[in-house]
């Protein structure tokens, strides 16, 4: 092993595999519901809300865990521009992962349509209502969705890149914890 | 194993390995592809719905649907008694809850003449002071036209006017009414009934079933109407082009308007998953209390504008039934909603408002 560090502790490798099986499922309820007119629009629309407020609960709790221990080094043999790029790619998805949810809220605050999360559970709204600003933020709710989107394919590519390819270390610094030798 | 010096043999299997790669980006986006619709341009997608309405052309700013009309504000009087069957605030004994609403005519042509159609229509948005919000978007029809979206598309479809003619094509009308016997009792009614030139004096219908929920969690099946108070003409001489904001306004300054909710409760057996079909006249009914209609404002200017009228918003107390036309009509009002508040808000690549269209339109 090239260093004691090469492995992310267990609460992050939990957030991460956790919020990537959600993140991606909530980017298919989300386009799904849009295409839909029977009762799958209701029953994904009903899982859209309160699975986008876990995300965003869960997210804040990553960034917490995030900024209090340091992610294990990249390898010292990776290229400083895709040092850069992994590191840029790492905030942009903390900041989408935060940015939709607070969005989807917000756009509803806007429209100044109840946001139900079911069970009788609701919450308030976090934006003044104003046409203008729904209808900007309802768009931005695709326009990021599909971002965030390609941002994750563009990050599977690297983690299966360093795992397949170059199979330095990076992939199973997220795929497993360190190993007793 | 060093980073810097991979092993050959998996140097060899390079290839393979990159494939894998490719297939691991490619797989999902064909699956979402697929799941949003684009690979199946049969299924009904609310774009379809929307898309057809604009058919004969976009008006920036207004409802795809249902484009004419006013918006009117006042108040809903409970008067406790569907509160037996709904937990819903808006029946509590005594409770007054504030409504904005909107009354139109049918269709995607925001000045389209009153005159076209027998068909009008009330929309209400209750705001009961615990935050729940009811909408409800009514017609006066005993029944709706179709009973399902596709239904709904096809009928659209049918009557789009022929490129040669400029007019529908009966043989295609003829071809979609042979194909849906469920149109028939509301034909039967269209033809039967002198368009009205008066609002007031209408009676409108949920048409959809809901469900109410009582305090013990039991669920009824029901449906609801606003009972018009207002005594319709012996002789109705028909609403002229735009006579039903004219004469919305003039009873207005003269009083406010009432309607009483009558609430319809469903026997077992009765059809919830049909708006076609009515039920029949002997259930049991409730009347829950009075709407009082107060104000009329410019649809342009006023409070409605921007609601978006979708029968699937409720309180806790009422819930969908399985009607098929409801998660259609929530999924297809939004996007209508959506292309019109971005035409408002200049959003660019949506075409804009045009200044002179929205407020010469019935000001008072
Ligand atoms: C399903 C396929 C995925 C794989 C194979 C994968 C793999 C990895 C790997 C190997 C790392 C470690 C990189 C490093 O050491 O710096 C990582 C980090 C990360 N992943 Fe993923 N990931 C996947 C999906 C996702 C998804 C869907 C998201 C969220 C939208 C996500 C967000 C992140 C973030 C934010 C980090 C940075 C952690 C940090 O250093 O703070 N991943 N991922
Ligand atoms: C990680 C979080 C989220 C993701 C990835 C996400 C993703 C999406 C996507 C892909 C769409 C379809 C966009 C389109 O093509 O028009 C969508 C629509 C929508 N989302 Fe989200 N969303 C998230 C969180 C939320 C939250 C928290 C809410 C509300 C509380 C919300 C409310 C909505 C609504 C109301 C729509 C539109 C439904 C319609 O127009 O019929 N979203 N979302
Ligand atoms: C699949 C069936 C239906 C489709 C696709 C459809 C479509 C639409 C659309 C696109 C709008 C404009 C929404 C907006 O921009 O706010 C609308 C408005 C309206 N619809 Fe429907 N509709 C359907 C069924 C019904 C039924 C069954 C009723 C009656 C019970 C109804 C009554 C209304 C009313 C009253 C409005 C006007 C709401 C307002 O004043 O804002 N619709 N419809």
């Amino acid at each position: 092993m090239t260093s004691p560090t090469r492995h992310f502790h267990w609460l992050p490798r939990l957030l991460h595999w956790s919020m990537a099986v959600l993140i991606v499922a909530m980017l298919f309820i989300g386009i799904g519901m849009v295409g839909s007119v029977s009762s799958t629009h209701e029953a994904l629309i009903r899982l859209h809300k309160p699975l986008g407020i876990l995300i965003l609960l869960l997210a804040l709790l990553r960034v917490c865990t995030r900024l209090a221990a340091r992610p294990p080094a990249l390898p010292t043999t990776l290229p400083r521009w895709q040092k850069h790029a992994a590191h840029a790619s790492h905030w942009l998805l903390y900041g989408l992962m935060i940015a939709m949810p607070l969005i989807g809220w917000a756009m509803l605050s806007a429209a100044g349509d109840p946001i139900v999360l079911g069970g009788g559970l609701r919450l308030p709204p976090i934006a003044p209502q104003s046409t203008l600003l729904y209808a900007y933020l309802r768009q931005a709710h695709t326009v990021l969705a599909f971002g965030l989107f390609a941002t994750i394919l563009g990050h599977v590519g690297a983690a299966l890149h360093h795992g397949l390819i170059r199979r330095d270390g990076v992939f199973s610094s997220m795929a497993r914890g360190r190993r007793r030798e | 194993m060093s980073a810097s010096s991979p092993s050959a043999p998996s140097r060899r299997r390079q290839p393979w390995w990159w494939l894998v790669i490719a297939c691991a980006l490619v797989v999902p986006v064909l699956l979402f592809a697929y799941v949003a619709g684009w690979m199946t341009p049969d299924r009904l997608t609310p774009a379809r719905f929307v898309d057809q309405f604009q058919h004969g052309g976009v008006h920036p700013g207004f409802r795809r649907n249902h484009a004419k009309g006013m918006c009117v504000s006042g108040y809903f009087q409970s008067n406790g008694a569907a509160s037996r069957y709904s937990t819903a605030s808006v029946f509590a004994t005594d409770a007054r809850t504030p409504v904005i609403g909107r009354f139109a005519v049918p269709g995607p042509n925001p000045v389209a003449s009153d005159a076209a159609g027998p068909v009008r229509s009330l929309a209400l948005r209750f705001t009961p002071e615990d935050g729940q919000q009811w909408r409800t978007a009514m017609n006066n029809s005993p029944v709706f036209v179709v009973a399902t979206p596709a239904g709904f598309l096809a009928r659209m479809i049918a009557h789009q006017p022929d490129p040669a003619t400029g007019k529908p094509d009966p043989a295609r009308i003829a071809a979609f009414r042979a194909a849906h016997p469920e149109t028939r009792a509301f034909l039967a009614w269209a033809k039967a009934t002198r368009p009205s030139s008066s609002w007031a004096t209408q009676t409108y219908r949920s048409l959809d079933a809901f469900e109410f929920v009582d305090a013990e969690g039991h669920q009824h099946p029901v449906r609801w109407r606003m009972q018009s108070e207002t005594p319709a003409p012996i002789n109705d001489e028909g609403s002229g082009n735009d006579g039903l904001a004219t004469d919305l306004q003039q009873r207005l300054a003269q009083g406010p308007l009432r309607w009483r909710l009558i609430v319809t409760l469903a026997q077992p057996g009765d059809p919830t998953d049909d708006a076609t079909r009515a039920w029949p006249e002997d259930r049991p009914e409730v009347d829950a209390g009075t709407l009082v209609l107060t104000r009329a404002e410019s649809q342009s200017e006023g409070p409605c504008r921007d609601i978006n009228y979708d029968p699937t918003v409720l309180p806790n107390g009422i819930r969908i039934s399985n009607d098929p036309l409801l998660p259609a009509r929530s999924a297809v009002y939004a996007l209508s909603h959506l292309r019109r508040t971005s035409e408002e808000a200049h959003v660019p690549g949506y075409p804009a408002v045009q200044p002179s269209a929205t407020p010469q339109e019935h000001t008072p």
